[in-house]
């Protein structure tokens, strides 16, 4: 007698769903205790610092929602050609893109009010990173080219760019030799709330949220690039512009991950500087991904993400590695998507006699 | 520049291109297997700080080389397991997997930082070989981890396109429903050479470590295990083009940094954009052009297997 396992295609519903999300993280977490502990360390004395550094005090939550802003931003760039199977992982280039037109004008055009500055650099941190991720998409729209690959490798290209330009022509020449180009005119500012970080960010983040949520949910747009998503054969039968809807939608998806740069200079480091993102086009691919590609649940992931960072960085002052933050960001991705694999399939061991059957 | 000169950048080249080669030819095995491993870079890291501790409390560096193979073919059974068996999305696995090794290997190698290697590889010069006009010094006195890699590269064609577990791979890689039907184990198969793939990238961040440097840095890799990946799609999957093409890499990287020591800044960034652009071109032309070029790649390439649909 022999036991066989074989899998069952299983419908689980969506409140089920969320159930075992939220038990996929606890046991990221668990396990991630017991790897501490191993080392010899105190899990529980290391949580409780990164959950008191993100969300303990005035500070913490403070700097947890700076955070969340380019994290939030470029999310919900990364969800848009997700939903269309557009595999952009290129959100780190173009946030670096959206940085540097953003840049440009605030340093071309030093002398502009703030009421022109602003929706410039707005326009041009869309537009820098919309157009890079036209790079990748035309040739995935036209013969069909890998974009995972190709969005992957802009992404050293436009980092490579940025450092070109703060470590040569744009270099601030009273910086100490830093790869920093001079601070922007005020008018380049974004306004922020009181004397905090928190700048105006959040609320486009949480406008293009609802809009998103909106198109996306109830039109024919986004209908469309659903089905485009699932089968181009059946768009281009029912008449949908598919060529046409890649373009635009990965000129979106970059679009707001160039936003995402802009709120960085603009509102942070009111300068273009090295490294000026600590990987947040990578995390956005796991806050989209995490959060299903709801834009309310990118705002609520990319929150707590963020705040994982900024408790990462806590637990330095007592003499450990930041990474703690990203090696838990890889751990709970990993349960995650083993979760999915129990809303998808039921394992039933079935047994059998004799004879083979079922072969 | 006069023939030194010309001989020790060759020399430098290869030195340079040698961990991307290991890590390429691990990714070309996986990629056959028909599994995309995007998590190279988190490997390489991880095999890089394994090796690195493991050669200073032992006290050698060919344990260290153990140790950062098992370190990296363990983390890509992390990958096997929710690509093959659990048929998540292989993009977001493999990115998940450079995220926990960037995470894991920094905090795993924050005591080592500042710490010096006692018995690094150290360069052997190959008797008689190494007295050769020109090919002697850039090809013959370099340390045991070179040598290696040029000796995997004919062993590793060889095993894919000569040998009998090398033909059922490329079966397992182009077709799995056809290689299960003629009795091929599509399972142990893609099991295997993912595990091979994460130790050969293991054995890649290993020769950061132990020969290239040789010492731990948070991050060491900068980037070299996704140049790796791209560097698989311009060798079209095959180990002789992925080494000559990491020495082109290679020597971009070292020319870049050469440039950069005369004073001449800004044509090293762009140098360094190279490589990138040229994988995207490489990508696009091989695409476009699709009935010419066979440079598609393994036709199951991230698609999971499902035996039941047979």
């Amino acid at each position: 007698m022999k036991t066989r396992i074989v899998l069952e295609k299983v419908c689980v519903p969506k409140r089920r769903q969320l159930a075992y999300r939220i038990l996929a993280v606890v046991l990221a977490l668990v396990l991630g205790a017991a790897f501490l502990g191993v080392m010899g360390f105190s899990p529980m004395a290391i949580y409780r610092k990164m959950f008191g550094g993100a969300f303990g005090s005035k500070y913490g939550i403070t700097e947890t929602i700076v955070k969340t802003i380019p994290l939030m931003l470029a999310a919900l760039g990364v969800s848009v050609a997700f939903r269309m199977k557009l595999w952009n992982i290129g959100a780190e280039g173009q946030l670096y893109m959206g940085c540097f037109a953003a840049s440009w004008v605030a340093l071309r055009f030093p002398g502009l009010p703030a009421y022109v500055m602003l929706p410039a650099m707005f326009m041009a941190g869309m537009l820098g990173g919309g157009l890079w991720a036209l790079v990748p998409a035309v040739p995935r729209a036209l013969f069909g080219t890998n974009e995972t690959l190709s969005t992957l490798m802009l992404n050293y290209v436009a980092i490579l760019w940025v450092d070109y330009l703060v470590f040569g022509p744009w270099k601030d020449p009273k910086g100490f030799n830093f790869p920093i180009t001079p601070e922007f005119s005020e008018a380049a500012f974004l306004p922020a709330f009181g004397n905090s970080r928190v700048h105006i960010g959040l609320v486009f983040g949480v406008l293009i949220a609802a809009v998103l949520y909106i198109v996306l949910k109830y039109t024919k747009w986004g209908y469309e690039i659903r089905v485009i998503g699932e089968s181009r054969e059946a768009a281009e039968y029912a008449g949908m512009k598919v060529i046409k809807n890649i373009l635009l939608v990965m000129f979106l998806s970059g679009a707001l991950a160039g936003l995402a740069g802009m709120a960085e200079v603009s509102g942070i480091t009111h300068r273009l500087q090295s490294g000026i993102s600590p990987g947040y086009g990578y995390s956005a691919i796991i806050i989209a991904w995490l959060s299903r590609l709801n834009p309310w649940g990118i705002i609520v992931v990319a929150f707590l993400f963020a705040g994982l960072l900024v408790g990462g960085y806590s637990v330095q002052t007592i003499g450990l590695s930041a990474s703690i933050a990203t090696m838990l960001q890889g751990m709970i991705l990993f349960f995650v998507l083993a979760s999915e694999f129990f809303t998808e399939y039921r394992i039933k061991l079935v047994r059998r006699e004799g004879v083979k059957n079922g072969e | 520049m006069n023939s030194s000169a010309i001989t020790v950048i060759l020399s430098a080249t290869i030195i340079a291109g040698t961990p991307i080669l290991f890590a390429a030819l691990g990714e070309i095995l996986t990629e056959r297997a028909g599994v995309l491993n995007l998590g190279v870079e988190g490997m390489m890291l991880v095999g890089a700080v394994a090796g690195f501790s493991t050669a200073v409390l032992t006290g050698s560096p060919w344990l260290g080389l153990i140790s950062a193979m098992l370190a990296g073919g363990t983390m890509a059974l992390i990958h096997g397991f929710l690509a093959i068996s659990l048929r998540s999305s292989q993009v977001v696995s493999g990115l998940a997997l450079t995220i926990f090794g960037t995470g894991l290997s920094g905090f795993l190698g924050k005591r080592y930082i500042g710490v010096s290697l006692k018995a690094p590889f150290v360069k052997i010069g190959i008797p008689l070989l190494k007295d050769l006009p020109f090919l002697g010094p850039v090809f013959f006195r370099h340390d045991a981890m070179v040598y290696i890699s040029f000796l995997l590269v004919p062993v590793i064609w060889y095993y894919i396109n000569r040998t009998r577990p090398g033909l059922n791979l490329k079966a397992v890689g182009e077709n799995p429903s056809a290689a299960d039907a003629a009795g091929i184990n599509v399972f142990r198969t893609q099991y295997l050479h993912v595990f091979l793939g994460g130790a050969l990238a293991g054995l890649g961040g290993a020769y950061l470590s132990l020969a290239y440097a040789p010492s731990w840095l948070e991050n060491m890799t900068a980037g070299r295990g996704w140049i790796a990946v791209a560097l698989v799609i311009f060798a079209a999957w095959d180990p002789l083009k992925a080494l000559l093409g990491s020495y082109i890499f290679g020597g971009l990287d070292i020319l870049g940094f050469r440039l950069q020591v005369l004073g001449v800044m800004v044509p090293s960034f762009f140098l360094k954009m190279l490589p990138y652009l040229f994988t995207v071109l490489v990508l696009v032309i091989s695409t476009s052009r699709r009935s010419k070029y066979v440079w598609s790649g393994p036709g199951s390439l991230t698609k999971p297997y499902y035996r039941e649909d047979r």
